[in-house]
């Protein structure tokens, strides 16, 4: 028997195809590789069957400790959020799993309606013109945002918040090395003033840090300027925030990975999209377009593909190939479950356990919350101890919560040392018995608040 | 004809619209929806931040929700349904089990202590390992997301390089051959560089002696694919490459066709300083319609300080942690290192199907999935070659290059052919593509396809043919079995409709 489950080719099989090529071994068809590079030995095993295989990586899952698991408030832009069961059953069905992109439109209608109604409706949740197929995270897009900014300006200076999440910050200064662009950092209050000069400033709403900005007297500064405004945002705030699009956002970026998709430690997610009309040309990644067949019939298609590195090569507007439609597709099922009514219960129940929670340890005398103004779904709790040592004696407890002691970017780290609360409809009334319990008497609120 | 289901649309008679399935925004109702989450009725928000704008979602019904992508799903082509002869692309077969391998993954944030996510860490370390066993490279980041962002990656990582040794600013170009793939130059440009183009050689390899004169002190590096995109291994890889080290430069190589040297040979013995991999295209993770992949970056040691941060460190008493944060805590500095393309490790998801496909194959399935496509390539060359002509006629890797300039002369092209074998049930082979070989159809059909269905595209390809020379009308006007006809592309980049009107 063939140990390789995936190998069709008997040994017949074999005979007969070399035969047909006109060689007597496989062999042959080397000759034109170095003969003392051949068939190097690799040294990494043998293979397992399936039974084994599940085995083991049951074993190597088994030595993580899942969200789930216990009380958990990690969040920022990747978030764990609840996934309706019919999510993953429609979008891994095998039609779109295993699909490739879909450059033959006539077998990939389903692809490229799905992708249109992504785009169509992540332009309604944005309130944006337009949105491209997806990018690789939101990251990325971000970076991307500032690229096309500095297409569009001939300016090579960025001007990008510090309350805007620290991953993506880190990837928009690996990116400006290529482009060699000046990046620079300024607290959100600061961004108005520090437009002039600059092809976008960058600004995230909610912030990192969960602190609500006024988004729009900052787009109004930078147009001022001659700048463009970019904005990171939140799927499930936008339910509930007024959209970049009514705000004079010019592109609005963000982590798609709330909707519906699994948090797979950091990825595959979706990388958010978004700009006015009048700067399509400039967008870059995949944009699904509506048209019609031979006979009339409506039917979508990849389209303004001129702007792509297929076409254009060294003057495409991005290198990005390969995307993330399949999150994208996770997405669309997700909001079309949901509805307009699920969307808003589901945001409103992160803001809602956020605020009763932060009411009830900025009632431990040790504890306060430390963001600027109002905040969405996240806080910022500052305690006497540090964040940092606060986060390990609650990991110590099982519980999970992020330290802004990890928001270094390029050395530099941006605010105190705090700790970070996210809240979704996934956050329990027990969970946060647990995180104020275990606050109070870590921080010695317990001793304090028995002695009063 | 098959029997295409859909939903009704609504408003027959009232409107025009011909379509496989509405809209979602077509099939909404005020006042539809369901309970997918808990009601929650208050949120804390001022006045000036809250939403004026009209929130516009589809309010559906879940069974309707489960009709209409049942009903797309249903319209597309896919490897789980059939051949995918896609030249570059390398469609072979997507496991189950590395699916169900990868969701034991899901519920894990990537901001967790390494102290909560040390099988995350293992698998991740042990697959850095075996990638640089089977590329004979030193290091890995499992960081970029794709191909593309891995050409990124590696590019700036070159910039850095020649930062460091004090001849950055000199070297301004990158070469590329002119059978490269579109990302390669677009990767260059993004990384400020200019780019210049070699021609290829009479037999289809990059022309030495114009890479040599293309060569000089400006030069950063080359990118080169091995096999190239004709499907042919460069015969004089090591020459190549020893002729750009001799100018200063520093060699990509562009691993998406790196199925064909899987257990053959390693691009690390061939002269390479790093080569991506496409786990989507030779580690057999699902193409996801467009996405997602992954794109591992192997490099050898000269390149190391340069990687993403952070890195994985595997102690003696087989604990890991990274580097960047022992005990979790950021450094000062990133030193060398370019910074971060996506945080921690990627795609990990889809990395974990790749882990899983490589310890299912293990060594000696892995030898054999090279030598099998390489054997598939040339066994469905052979059933083909006497009705089309060959781009370079020499033994192939694992995928060929057929001009169809034949039957354009005969009045049906290479888009004619590839919507033709539509029709006969099998998705077209990559057209127009690499760009020097006119009506070009690429051809790749993997390891994992029978040799009955090898020979039944290659069956399907000859009937073609003859069509082409006896009635080629029929060929042009192809497909008429799919789900639409032919597509009209032009107005829909001339008038373009990227999103649904709602309904006034």
């Amino acid at each position: 028997m063939n140990e390789n489950p995936y190998s069709p080719h008997t040994e017949a099989d074999r005979t007969a195809m070399l035969e047909r090529i006109g060689v007597r071994s496989v062999d042959e068809l080397f000759n034109a590789i170095p003969r003392d590079a051949r068939s190097p030995r690799l040294g990494i095993g043998a293979g397992m069957s399936e039974q084994e295989v599940q085995a083991h990586l049951e074993k190597l899952a088994a030595l993580n400790k899942t969200a789930g698991s216990g009380p958990f408030f990690i969040g920022g832009p990747i978030q764990r959020r609840y996934i309706p069961a019919a999510v993953p059953v429609l979008a891994l069905r095998g039609d779109f799993l295993t699909a490739y992109t879909p450059y033959q439109p006539e077998v990939s209608q389903g692809t490229l309606q799905a992708v249109f109604e992504y785009q169509s409706l992540l332009a309604e949740l944005l309130a944006m013109d337009v949105v491209n197929s997806s990018m690789y995270d939101g990251a990325s897009a971000t970076a991307e945002a500032a690229l096309m900014a500095v297409r569009l300006t001939g300016r090579k200076k960025v001007v990008v918040s510090s309350d805007v999440d620290f991953t993506f910050r880190r990837t928009l200064r690996t990116y400006a090395r290529g482009a060699e662009l000046e990046i620079v950092d300024v607290p959100t209050d600061r961004l108005a003033s520090s437009a002039d000069g600059a092809a976008c400033v960058i600004v995230q709403h909610p912030d990192a840090f969960g602190t609500l900005v006024d988004v729009r007297a900052i787009a109004d500064a930078a147009h001022e300027v001659g700048a463009l405004c970019v904005q990171v945002t939140e799927p499930h705030a936008l339910a509930l925030l007024e959209p970049p699009g009514a705000l004079g956002v010019d592109i609005a970026v963000g982590e798609g990975q709330p909707l519906g998709i699994p948090m797979s430690y950091g990825g595959p997610h979706l990388g958010i999209f978004a700009c006015r009309g009048a700067l399509v040309r400039q967008m870059p990644g995949r944009i699904a377009g509506q048209t019609v067949d031979a006979d009339g019939v409506r039917g979508f298609v990849n389209t303004l593909q001129t702007r792509e590195q297929h076409i254009r090569r060294e003057k495409a507007t991005s290198n990005i190939c390969t995307n993330e439609a399949l999150a994208a597709i996770h997405a669309a099922v997700y909001l079309s479950l949901l509805g307009p009514e699920g969307l808003r219960a589901a945001a409103r129940a992160g803001v809602a356990r956020a605020h009763a929670l932060a009411n009830r340890i900025a009632a431990l005398p040790t504890c306060r919350i430390a963001n600027d103004g109002a905040f969405f779904d996240r806080f910022t709790l500052r305690t006497e101890m540090g964040g940092w040592d606060l986060r390990l004696a609650l990991l110590e407890r099982g519980i999970q919560v992020e330290a802004t002691a990890s928001h270094y970017v390029d050395g530099k780290r941006r605010g105190r040392d705090d700790v970070i609360v996210q809240c979704t409809e996934m956050t329990s009334e027990s969970d946060a018995d647990a995180l104020v319990d275990a606050v109070a008497e870590i921080t010695g609120s317990r001793q304090a608040v028995a002695a009063r | 004809m098959t029997v295409v289901k859909r939903q009704p649309m609504p408003d027959a008679g009232a409107t025009d619209v011909k379509a496989l399935e509405p809209l979602l925004i077509e099939l909404t109702r005020p006042g539809r929806g369901g309970r997918h989450v808990r009601a929650e009725t208050n949120a804390d928000i001022p006045p000036q931040f809250q939403r004026k704008a009209p929130l516009g979602l589809p309010e559906l019904t879940e069974p309707q929700v489960v009709r209409h992508y049942t009903h797309l799903a249903e319209l597309n082509y896919s490897v789980d349904g059939g051949m995918y002869p896609l030249g570059s692309c390398t469609m072979k077969y997507n496991p189950k089990v590395n699916d169900r391998a990868a969701s034991l993954f899901a519920d894990l944030h990537p901001r967790q202590s390494y102290r909560t996510t040390q099988g995350v860490l293992a698998l991740a370390y042990e697959l850095e390992q075996m990638l640089v066993k089977i590329t004979g490279m030193d290091f890995v980041t499992l960081q970029p997301a794709a191909g593309a962002q891995s050409e990124f990656t590696a590019l700036l990582m070159f910039k850095a390089y020649h930062a460091k040794r004090g001849d950055a600013k000199q070297r301004r170009r990158i070469i590329v051959p002119d059978s490269a793939h579109g990302t390669n130059p677009a990767s260059a440009a993004m990384c400020g560089y200019q780019v210049t183009t070699v021609k290829s050689d009479a037999r289809g390899n990059v022309d030495l002696e114009a890479l040599k004169t293309a060569l000089g002190p400006d030069v950063a590096g080359f990118m080169l694919t091995n096999p190239n995109t004709l499907g042919l291994f460069e015969e004089r890889v090591r020459e190549v490459c020893a002729a750009v080290h001799d100018a200063g430069g520093l060699v990509y190589g562009d691993g998406a066709n790196m199925n064909a040297l899987l257990g053959v040979a390693r691009p690390g013995d061939l002269g390479f300083d790093c080569v991506h991999i496409n786990v989507h295209k030779t580690f057999s993770t699902p193409h996801g319609a467009g996405g997602p992949g992954a794109g591992p970056l192997c490099v050898k040691m000269h390149l190391r300080p340069f990687l993403p941060k952070p890195w994985i460190v595997r102690e003696s008493d087989g604990t890991y942690h990274y580097d960047t944060a022992r005990e979790d805590r950021e450094p000062e500095s990133i030193g060398d290192s370019i910074g971060s393309v996506k945080q921690r490790l990627g795609n990990f998801g889809v990395l974990a199907r790749a882990y899983t496909y490589i310890k299912t194959l293990g060594e000696e399935g892995l030898a054999e999935t090279g030598r099998d496509a390489v054997l598939a390539a040339n066994y469905l060359l052979a059933l083909v070659r006497e009705k089309y002509d060959v781009a370079y006629d020499r033994t192939p890797m694992h995928e060929f290059v057929l001009s169809a300039a034949k039957q354009k002369k005969q009045g049906a092209t290479a888009l004619d052919l590839s919507k033709a074998l539509l029709d006969e049930g099998f998705h077209s082979p990559t057209v127009y593509f690499p760009l020097i070989v006119p009506e070009a159809l690429m051809i790749e059909p993997t390891e994992t396809e029978p040799k009955e269905t090898l020979d039944a595209f290659a069956a399907a390809l000859n009937r073609l043919a003859d069509r082409a020379a006896s009635d080629p009308a029929s060929v042009h006007d192809a497909p008429k079995n799919t789900p639409l006809r032919r597509l009209d592309e032009v107005t829909a980049a001339r008038n373009p409709k990227l999103k649904w009107q709602r309904p006034t």
